[in-house]
């Protein structure tokens, strides 16, 4: 009695580890979608120099403009 | 006897867990190939923007860009559009292709550039051309 469930719990057990190592196989084989969209839109941003914002308006802010401080010759001699 | 057997099935879910979130944890895209491409794509783009808001030019489905309105654009500068238009396309593709090959599956191409295609389209500014999934254009 004992022994005939210690036999199932053994093969049940060896039929789950199977199942989660060929689990395991399967998602390294098949394609990480979700990591491949965060690529992509990594790439993107840098290609469109998109700002990361949280707007979901179209924020076209242009690139930061350098200080208008014009580079006048100083009258300090 | 019962008790190890659960602690080895606990150990084969944690042990699965921790090498799936490793194998689904990343794409490769720094190579110096991926580089240049993004380098030539981004210069491309300032001249190709304007091409964007004036619906002359459009983004496909597939990850690629294609002519959507000749007549945004005068016919003197028509063939200039094309010719950015074909040199976009190939970038794209060898994108697709390097991102594929720098992780080892280039099988995965085709998974690569339908992402792009969705991810193109979903950043896409609006008032740009986009193609749906029907394959009628709208503008975003």
């Amino acid at each position: 009695m004992n022994h005939t469930y210690s036999r199932r719990v053994f093969h049940s057990g060896l039929l789950l580890t199977g199942v989660l190592l060929s689990a395991c196989v399967t998602i390294n084989i098949y394609f990480p979608a979700a990591a491949a969209e965060q690529a992509a839109d990594k790439i993107i941003g840098e290609v469109w120099q998109l700002q990361k914002g949280e707007g979901g308006k179209d924020k076209a802010a242009p690139a930061p403009s350098t200080t208008p401080t014009q580079s006048q010759p100083q009258p300090q001699k | 006897m019962r008790n190890l057997f659960s602690r080895l099935i606990l150990l084969a879910v944690f042990s699965g867990m921790t090498f799936a979130a490793y194998a689904a944890a990343d794409i490769e895209v720094n190579t110096p190939a991926i580089a240049s491409l993004k380098q030539s794509m981004q210069q491309r783009h300032g001249q190709l923007a304007a091409h964007y808001g004036s619906g002359a030019v459009g983004l496909t489905r597939d990850g690629l860009i294609a002519m959507h309105d000749a007549n945004a654009v005068p016919l003197a500068a028509r063939q200039a559009v094309n010719s950015l238009i074909a040199a976009e396309n190939q970038d794209r593709l060898a994108l697709y292709r390097e991102i594929a090959r720098a992780n080892g599956h280039p099988e995965w191409e085709a998974e690569i550039r339908s992402t792009f295609g969705q991810r193109w389209i979903e950043l896409a500014q609006r008032g740009w051309p986009v193609q749906s999934a029907g394959g009628g254009w709208t503008k975003k």
